[in-house]
């Protein structure tokens, strides 16, 4: 196993579409990194340069101690898994596993010894004489994951492996690569757009935009302070309540009147945005202690909370994560309370967080 | 994807979709479609049952007024004469329908072998202005042949192409590269680029991995453009008309097409020779009709 370091990394496609702008990760030995971001965002294009499927127009990739610019992917030493599993169509389970291990020459006892491994790893066993086509297909996506695994890579590169599985299997398939990464030790690079597989699977995760990287950090540290204003947008469901604020008496103050704790240092003339989770508010009857009004303008009830949309200082977008105790008519008049502790505060124009 | 000819065609009672009460109306006027097929199938369908006729009648039956429908005697002398000389050894024409062969053969072959590498290239490779060069590619088709059949005269007399066999496998690969590339890209766009990727991952370099593992997936596709390139050069007229003149060089069409005129003009030889002509067409495409289709209908439906 080995750490991955990707240094300036710029891609521009002889069309002239600029993919990746500015890309810096280090990535240790034995991490789960996730870059998440939307399509286009530039995170399949890193993952394709490291594999070196792509050629970057300028910068350096670095496996192990291994400068690779110029290496094919088959000398980088990584195993990738992709999106459409890429089994050979024509191939049976067996010989797709043993297809990397024989294209390298391995004598024979050991392609089936490690075959074996894998195939029991991954509970592959009763699959091994069936072709791709006779496979459901989160097995298809096991028989991948195994094919990557025969390797012993030094690295781990996965496309949006469980994109197209269903939302059950997503989950099943979700806990085995976590357990699978962990029982390894394995460096593993993880490509998705969805958030919820970038927090539960990630050691840390690269948030990127616009072929730019906005944000690295561990899943909580992202979550509790997004690094900019698309960021806080990006992560969570429902996202970050982004409300406008100004500096007033050492305190912030929203157009609607909540108050919220200001984070020390903040200069007071700029215009500037609070980020304040769905969480950090709380809905009350009108008029309770330290609340502002506000009013129900619908309701999410989904069993094990409800997320209220409420109507406060003229915005009609105030999302509000309650136990689904605490019952509100729509339209019923209500109180808005802040109940977190210091917001992420934004400024206007850069969109960058500033305290 | 792959629907068979009968499929494509068939009517089949899916198609009956009237109400109960107009049962009446839709049996008068499947009444009507099957007359009309009947008309329009014996339209088109009595040449060429009149040209094997011919093809077996003696000469004089060949003449006969009325015209003999059954009563006469049949005669293989025509195709005996389309491929052996009546003074003994071969015919002019079983050279020239030797000749089609290879020009036609070789003309694909030099079609698709540059063909689908551009194809694959231009699906799998971000290239600088792809859609203007595609649209060039295509641009070549536009025009008939006619229109340069006299400026590729003149060039061919210069570099010594006229009259030669070479010379016409040019321009009859030039003319199917471009209908090749468009038709295969279809085809290899439908090939996920996934396996390449997992194949050079696996230690391939692209090339092979195009040849091992996209290549296969692409072979009925390959087959139906082929064929269609196969027909094309094999039915080519105008420039074998024009560039060719002896014997030795001249294909099938202008061959046939000689024999027409001068004082006498053997119809029952015209007619055998017109069938030898159209038989290896029809087998060829009978054998991929299934991708045929395919390559007709590729892109029109979306899965």
């Amino acid at each position: 196993m080995a750490g991955i370091e990707v240094s300036a990394l710029h891609k521009r496609y002889p069309d002239g579409t600029v993919a990746v702008e500015h890309v810096d990760l280090s990535i240790g030995d034995g991490e789960l990194f996730v870059m998440l971001g939307p399509s286009g965002c530039g995170k399949t294009t890193t993952l394709r340069a490291i594999a070196g499927l792509e050629r970057q127009t300028t910068g350096d990739i670095r496996i192990g101690d291994t400068l690779v610019n110029d290496l094919p992917p088959a000398e980088r030493d990584i195993a990738m898994v992709f999106q459409f599993y890429a089994l050979y169509p024509h191939l049976k389970t067996r010989d797709n596993l043993a297809f990397p291990l024989r294209a390298e020459g391995l004598p024979k006892p050991e392609v089936h010894e490690r075959v074996n491994e894998a195939a029991r790893l991954m509970r592959l066993g009763p699959l091994l004489d069936r072709r791709p086509r006779q496979l459901s297909g989160g097995e298809q996506q096991r028989v991948a994951l195994a094919r990557a695994l025969v390797r012993r890579p030094r690295a781990f590169l996965m496309d949006e492996p469980l994109t197209n599985l269903d939302a059950e299997l997503r989950a099943d398939m979700r806990t085995e690569i976590k357990h699978l990464q962990g029982e390894l030790g394995a460096t593993m690079v993880y490509v998705t757009h969805d958030q919820v597989e970038a927090m539960s699977l990630g050691h840390r995760i690269a948030i990127l935009n616009k072929g730019r990287v906005e944000q690295i950090g561990t899943p909580l540290e992202v979550y509790d302070r997004p690094a900019s204003l698309f960021c806080a947008a990006f992560i969570g469901s429902p996202p970050m309540n982004l409300i406008e604020v100004e500096v007033a008496d050492g305190q912030l103050r929203s157009q609607g009147g909540l108050v919220l704790t200001p984070p020390p240092g903040l200069a007071r003339d700029r215009r500037l945005v609070a980020g304040v989770r769905p969480e950090a508010l709380e809905v009350t009857d009108p008029g309770a202690e330290r609340s502002v009004p506000a009013r129900v303008v619908s309701a999410e009830w989904l069993g094990d909370e409800i997320i209220y949309v409420v109507d406060h200082g003229g915005r009609r977008d105030v999302r509000v994560r309650m136990p689904p105790t605490v019952r509100f008519a729509a339209d019923a008049k209500v109180g808005l309370r802040h109940t977190g502790g210091t917001p992420a505060v934004y400024d206007v124009r850069t969109e960058e967080l500033v305290a | 994807m792959a629907v068979s000819v009968d499929e494509a065609v068939s009517t089949g009672p899916a198609r009956d979709h009237t109400p109960p009460a107009r049962r009446l109306g839709s049996r008068g006027r499947s009444v009507l479609e099957v007359a009309l097929l009947t008309v329009l199938a014996v339209v088109m369908l009595f040449p060429v049952l009149w040209m094997i006729e011919t093809s077996i009648k003696e000469n004089r039956d060949v003449y006969a007024i009325p015209a003999k429908f059954f009563d006469f005697k049949v005669t293989l002398d025509h195709y005996k004469d389309v491929f052996v000389d009546p003074g003994g050894g071969r015919s002019a024409l079983s050279v020239s329908f030797l000749n089609s062969v290879v020009v036609a053969g070789v003309s694909t072959v030099l079609a698709t072998v540059l063909g689908v590498p551009a194809a694959w290239a231009y699906s799998r490779f971000a290239v600088k202005a792809k859609k203007d060069q595609l649209f060039f590619i295509l641009s070549t088709r536009f025009m008939p042949p006619v229109v340069v059949v006299i400026p590729i005269f003149l060039m061919y007399r210069q570099v010594g192409l006229i009259d030669n066999k070479l010379g016409l496998i040019l321009i009859y690969a030039a003319f199917n590269v471009p209908f090749t590339i468009w038709m295969m890209k279809g085809f290899v766009d439908e090939v996920p680029a996934e396996y390449e990727d997992a194949a050079m991952l696996d230690g391939y370099t692209r090339l092979q991995a195009f040849r091992r593992f996209t290549l296969p997936l692409l072979v009925p596709g390959i087959a139906a453009t082929a064929v269609f390139a196969l027909i094309f050069s094999w039915n080519e007229f105008v420039f074998a008309t024009f560039l060719t003149s002896s014997d030795d060089v001249r294909t099938a069409p202008p061959a046939i097409a000689g024999l027409i005129g001068g004082t006498t003009t053997d119809w029952g030889l015209v007619a055998a020779a017109s069938v030898v002509f159209a038989l290896p067409v029809l087998v060829f495409a009978y054998l991929v009709r299934k991708h045929l289709i395919a390559g007709v209908t590729l892109g029109a439906v979306r899965r």
